[in-house]
C-alpha cells in the first residue's frame, strides 16, 4: 500500500510539472514574449562518465523548442503529448506508445508521421521533466528479456494481489519472460552471478545443457541491445542480491559499443534515465577481440561502417575515453579488421562454450573488459 | 554536232565585261538591304524613310512630327506614304537622294546618325519601280515662301542615274517638310517583326517623336511625344587614331592638305594634340616635319606602329547621342508592365577608331512569361532592329553572358529564359552591321565585350533582385509554416491549463504578433501591376497579335476578356 501511495505522488508530480512548464509556457505568451520549452539534448556529446556513480551523467547542455520554422512543428507537439501525458495520468490510465502515436493522427498538421517521431518528442518530455516514461503515462511495447537459471521472481497476482512465486529453475526448455514493469518485482536466490547473453541462439545452447546448474548463476538473454525493462530487470536483481554481471556478446562494435555500454552505464539517448538504468556491476566477458586470437575463432572482415563506429567510440564514447583497456581492445580490432560471433566458438565442439571457454573467462579475471 | 562546239576567244569573251552599276548590284539582290519578302520589304521602306526624317529634323533642331499611313491597294499592292515636317530638300538635290543609290551626306561624317550609307531610301524607290513599275512622288519644301517641289521619280538602274518623270511646283501648306509617296508590292501583317512593332519600338526610344499612323485597317493610332527636349546633338568627330587601317591611313595621307606629319596628326584625328603627335611620331621612328605626300607605304606602316605604341585619350563622347538609361528604362516601363527595371550606360569605347557607347536596360517579371526564352529589343542608334537576332553580336553577347549567376535559367548555348525583356542599345559614328539591310550587329570583339560588361553591370542589379526576392519568398514559406502551428499551441495550453476559449483566441493572436516582432516586418514583393504608372497597355499591345487572323483577332479578345470576368464574378 505504501508503495503505492508512493507511485501516486510520484505520478502527481509530474502532472504538477507538466502544469509548471505550461503555465510559465501561457505566462510568456501573455506578456508578448516568446515561448519556449527548453530540454536536457540527450547526445553522447552531453553525458559524462563518473565512474564512481557508475553511470553516464547528463551535462548542462539544453535544447530549445519555439516559434522558428525548425522548431514549431515539434513545440506544439511537445505541448500536445504533455496534454495527453497529464491526462493519463490524471485518469490513472496508461498508454503504449504506439497508441499514443495513434492518438496524434487527431492533431492535423500537428500529427506525427512516423512513430519514431512520437517516441522521440516522448524521450524528450521525459528528460525535460526528468522523469521515467511510465511516470507520464506510457508504456512502451517491447518485452524485457529471456530469463532462466537459480531465480525466483516474485510478482503480482493482477487480480487478487496476490504474490506468486515464479521459479525460473523450473522453465524446461522455455524461459521467463521479463515483464515492462519490473519496479515491484522481488527476487529470491543464491546464485554465484547473472550471465547476459546477446543472442537468443547462444541462450537456448545454455539453456538446454543446464548451464545455469553447472555454473550456479542466472542467465539472462537480451536479444540485441538490451531494453529499459531488461536493463532495470538485471539493475535490480544485482542490487539486491549483490550478484556480478557477467556480458557475453559478440566480438563486435556493435556488441561493445551498443549492448555492452549501453547495458553498463546507459545511452547518450537516454542519459536522463541512466540512473536508473544501468547496470554499473556489469562486466564485459567476451568475445573480447583478443579472445579472438586466443580461441582462433573462425572471423568476418571489418565493414566500413564497423571501422567508423571503432573510431567513432575512441574519439567520441565517454565510457571509452575513461577505459585505456577498451581503447585497447578497439585499437586492436581496428587492426586485426575482423570480428567474431558468440557461435564461432562451435568450431571446436558445440558444447566447447559450456565446457571450456565460459569457465575459463569466468576464472581469469585478466580477460575481461571493464 | 562536234563543228558547234567552237573555243571562245579571249577577245570574244572580253566583250562580255563591263561595269556593273550598284543598282544593278542591288536590283539583283535586294535581299541584302532586307527586300527578301513581302512583309519585310513593306517594314524595310517605311524603316528607311522614317530613319531618314529623324535624322533631318535632328540635324536641323527641329521636334520631329511624322505620319506615315498604309493604303491596302489590294493584290497584294500596298501604298506608303510617309511625311514629316524636317528641314525639307533643296530642288537639285531630290532626285540624287531619292534615285541614286549611295548617294548620302552621312557616309563621310564621324558621327552618330541613323542612315549611313545612303542606299536606304532609293533601295525602296527601286523596289516600288520593279514591282509595280510606278516612279515615287516626292513634294518638299523648304521655306513657307516658296512653293513646294514636287517629283516623279524613277531610277535608272544601268546608270544609278535617277530619271526624272515629272518636275513640278505646287502649294502645300506645310511651313517645311518632306513627303514620300511609294506603291509597292507588299503584305501587311501584324505582330512580331512587323510595321508596328517597328514603328512603336521607334516611338520607345524616340521620346521626342510625335508619330501618326495610320495602318491599312485605316485605324489611326498616335504615339504623341514624351518629351520636348531633342535628344543630345550628336557632333562630328575626326577619327580616333586607335583601330585606322592601313589603308585609310595611306588614303588619308596621299589626301591631306597638310604639310608635316604632324599637323597631318593634329587637324586629321582626334584627341591628337601637337604633344601627342610628336610621340607617335618618335614611336614610330619618323621626323614630325615629314611631308605627307612623299611618304612611302613602309613609313606609312612605322606610322601604324607608333600609333599602336603611344597612349591615346579615348575618343571624344560628344559625337554620340545615347537614349541615356533613364529613358531607356522609362521606354521599359511604357511598354512592360515588370516589377523590377534597371538601366546601364557604359563609357564610350572605341573599334577600329570609332567611338561607340552600349546602353542596356533590364524588366523583370510581372506579366512577363518565366518558361520562354528572354526578349532581347536590339536598338542602333535608335533604330529597332527586328530581324536576324541570331546573327547579331548583342544576341551573341547575351549568349555567352552567365545568366545563372544573377538567378536566371540558362542552357549552354542559349539565352536564358525566364521573366525579362532585356533592350540593347549601340550608339555610335559608324553601327558595322552585318549586311546593308542594318539588321544585324557585326562579331567585332571589342563592341561584344563592352555588350557583356553592360549585360554583367545590369545582371549583377537584377541577380539581387532575384535573390532578394528568392529570400522573401523563402522566409514568407517559413512563417506560413509556423502560422500553421500555432493553433495547436493555443489548443494544447487550453487543455493542458483548462482556459476559456477567449484565452485561447488570445494566445493565438499574441503568438502571430510575437511572430512578426521576432522575425520583423516582410517586404512585399508581390507583384503590384498598378505600381507602375508609366505603362501604357494599349501601346504594349501594339505590335503584339497574333501573326494570323489579324482581323479576327478583336472578337476572340473579347471572348477571353468575358470569360475573366465571369469567373471574377
Amino acid at each position: 500500500m505504501r508503495n503505492q501511495k508512493m507511485k501516486k505522488d510520484k505520478k502527481s508530480s509530474a502532472a504538477s510539472k507538466i502544469k509548471d512548464i505550461a503555465t510559465a509556457v501561457y505566462q510568456k505568451i501573455l506578456k508578448k514574449k516568446q515561448p519556449e520549452l527548453s530540454m536536457p539534448l540527450r547526445s553522447l556529446t552531453n553525458v559524462q562518465y563518473d565512474p564512481k556513480a557508475g553511470y553516464f551523467e547528463l551535462l548542462g547542455k539544453f535544447k530549445e523548442r519555439t516559434l522558428t520554422a525548425s522548431t514549431i512543428k515539434t513545440f506544439a507537439q511537445s505541448l500536445r503529448l504533455m496534454t495527453l501525458s497529464k491526462e493519463l495520468i490524471e485518469k490513472d490510465d496508461i498508454a503504449t506508445k504506439r497508441e499514443a502515436y495513434y492518438v496524434s493522427k487527431n492533431w492535423a498538421d500537428a500529427r506525427f508521421k512516423e512513430q519514431v517521431e512520437s517516441d522521440t518528442v516522448m524521450d524528450d518530455i521525459e528528460a525535460m521533466l526528468m522523469v521515467n516514461r511510465e511516470q507520464i503515462g506510457f508504456i512502451p511495447e517491447e518485452k524485457g528479456g529471456d530469463v532462466a537459471g537459480k531465480l525466483v521472481v516474485i510478482d503480482k497476482d493482477t487480480d487478487t494481489g496476490k504474490d506468486i512465486k515464479i521459479d525460473c529453475t523450473k522453465m524446461g526448455s522455455g524461459a521467463y519472460s521479463v515483464p515492462s514493469k519490473v519496479e515491484d518485482l522481488r527476487f529470491e536466490t543464491n546464485a554465484k552471478f547473472v550471465l547476459a547473453i546477446e543472442t537468443a541462439g547462444m541462450f537456448q545452447r545454455l539453456v538446454k545443457h543446464n548451464y545455469w546448474k553447472k555454473a550456479n548463476c542466472i542467465l539472462v538473454s537480451m536479444g540485441g541491445v538490451p531494453t529499459r525493462a531488461c536493463r532495470r530487470f538485471i539493475r535490480r536483481l544485482s542490487d539486491a542480491k549483490k550478484l556480478p554481471v557477467y556480458v557475453f556478446t559478440d566480438g563486435d562494435p556493435y556488441g561493445f559499443g551498443n549492448i555492452y555500454r549501453t547495458l553498463k552505464v546507459g545511452s547518450g539517448n537516454a542519459a536522463h534515465i541512466n540512473e536508473y538504468f544501468c547496470v554499473p556491476r556489469a562486466i564485459f566477458l567476451g568475445v573480447t577481440p583478443n579472445d579472438i586470437k586466443e580461441y582462433k575463432l573462425p572471423t568476418h572482415p571489418l565493414k566500413e561502417i564497423d571501422l567508423k563506429k571503432i573510431k567513432d567510440m575512441l574519439k567520441n564514447d565517454p565510457f571509452v575515453k575513461h577505459h585505456k583497456e577498451w581503447q585497447k581492445a578497439l585499437k586492436d580490432m581496428f587492426q586485426m579488421k575482423v570480428r567474431a560471433e558468440q557461435q564461432a566458438l562451435a568450431k571446436w565442439g558445440l558444447n566447447y562454450v559450456i565446457e571450456k571457454y565460459l569457465p575459463q573467462k569466468i576464472k581469469n579475471k585478466k580477460s575481461w573488459l571493464p | 554536232m562536234n563543228q558547234i562546239s567552237q573555243k571562245r576567244t579571249a577577245e570574244e569573251m572580253s566583250k562580255s565585261h563591263r561595269d556593273i552599276s550598284v543598282s544593278q548590284f542591288f536590283e539583283k539582290n535586294r535581299h541584302l538591304l532586307g527586300f527578301d519578302n513581302k512583309r519585310k520589304a513593306l517594314m524595310t521602306t517605311i524603316k528607311e524613310a522614317v530613319d531618314n526624317s529623324l535624322d533631318a529634323c535632328e540635324d536641323a533642331g527641329i521636334l520631329p512630327e511624322i505620319s506615315v499611313e498604309i493604303i491596302d491597294m489590294q493584290n497584294d499592292r500596298f501604298r506608303v506614304i510617309v511625311e514629316d515636317n524636317g528641314p525639307g530638300i533643296i530642288k537639285v538635290q531630290i532626285p540624287k537622294v531619292f534615285a541614286k543609290l549611295l548617294y548620302g551626306s552621312k557616309f563621310h561624317k564621324m558621327r552618330q546618325s541613323r542612315g549611313q550609307q545612303g542606299i536606304g531610301i532609293s533601295a525602296s524607290v527601286m523596289y516600288a519601280q520593279l514591282t509595280t513599275g510606278r516612279p515615287a512622288k516626292i513634294t518638299s519644301t523648304t521655306s513657307k515662301k516658296e512653293k513646294a517641289h514636287y517629283y516623279e521619280l524613277h531610277i535608272d538602274t544601268q546608270k544609278n542615274k535617277p530619271e526624272i518623270i515629272k518636275d513640278e511646283t505646287t502649294d502645300w501648306k506645310k511651313d517645311h517638310g518632306t513627303r514620300v509617296e511609294l506603291d509597292l508590292e507588299a503584305s501587311y501583317q501584324g505582330g512580331f517583326q512587323s510595321v508596328d512593332e517597328y514603328l512603336k519600338e521607334t516611338a520607345i526610344v524616340n521620346p521626342h517623336l510625335t508619330l501618326i499612323y495610320t495602318n491599312p485597317k485605316a485605324e489611326q493610332i498616335i504615339f504623341p511625344r514624351a518629351t520636348k527636349d531633342l535628344p543630345k546633338e550628336a557632333k562630328e568627330i575626326k577619327p580616333h587614331p586607335y583601330g585606322v587601317e592601313l589603308g585609310i591611313l595611306i588614303k588619308m595621307i596621299r589626301s591631306t592638305e597638310s604639310r608635316t606629319l604632324q599637323s597631318f596628326l593634329t587637324s586629321e584625328f582626334s584627341r591628337v594634340g601637337s604633344g601627342t603627335a610628336k610621340n607617335i611620331c618618335q614611336n614610330g621612328s619618323l621626323l614630325p616635319n615629314t611631308k605627307p605626300k612623299t611618304m612611302s607605304r613602309e613609313q606609312v606602316e612605322q606610322l601604324m606602329e607608333g600609333i599602336k605604341k603611344t597612349r591615346l585619350i579615348a575618343p571624344p563622347s560628344n559625337c554620340l547621342s545615347p537614349i541615356t538609361s533613364d529613358l531607356l528604362e522609362k521606354g521599359l516601363k511604357k511598354e512592360i508592365n515588370a516589377e523590377f527595371y534597371t538601366a546601364v550606360t557604359r563609357p564610350t569605347a572605341v573599334y577600329r577608331g570609332n567611338p561607340f557607347q552600349i546602353e542596356i536596360g533590364i524588366a523583370y517579371g510581372g506579366n512577363q512569361t518565366a518558361e520562354n526564352q528572354i526578349r532581347l529589343i536590339r536598338f542602333a542608334n535608335r533604330v529597332p532592329l527586328l530581324y536576324q537576332q541570331g546573327a547579331c553580336a548583342f544576341t551573341k553577347s547575351a549568349i555567352q553572358t552567365a545568366w545563372r549567376n544573377y538567378g536566371l535559367s540558362q542552357s549552354k548555348g542559349a539565352l536564358p529564359a525566364g521573366p525579362v525583356t532585356c533592350a540593347i542599345h549601340i550608339s555610335s559614328v559608324w553601327v558595322p552591321y552585318t549586311s546593308e539591310s542594318k539588321e544585324a550587329l557585326a562579331h567585332y570583339p571589342e563592341i561584344i565585350k563592352e555588350i557583356k560588361l553592360a549585360l554583367q553591370e545590369a545582371g549583377r542589379q537584377l541577380g539581387s533582385y532575384v535573390n532578394k526576392k528568392k529570400r522573401i519568398h523563402a522566409e514568407g514559406a517559413k512563417r506560413d509554416y509556423i502560422q500553421k502551428f500555432i493553433p495547436h499551441v493555443s489548443a494544447a495550453l487550453k487543455e493542458l491549463l483548462k482556459l476559456k476559449g477567449v484565452d485561447e483566441d488570445k494566445i493565438t493572436k499574441n503568438l502571430k504578433a510575437i511572430l512578426e516582432t521576432k522575425r520583423g516586418k516582410l517586404d512585399n514583393v508581390k507583384f503590384d501591376p498598378s505600381k507602375n504608372v508609366e505603362y501604357d497597355p494599349e501601346l504594349a499591345k501594339i505590335g503584339k497579335e497574333n501573326n494570323n487572323d489579324v482581323g479576327y483577332e478583336e472578337p476572340k479578345d473579347e471572348k477571353g476578356q468575358k470569360k475573366l470576368s465571369s469567373f471574377k464574378n
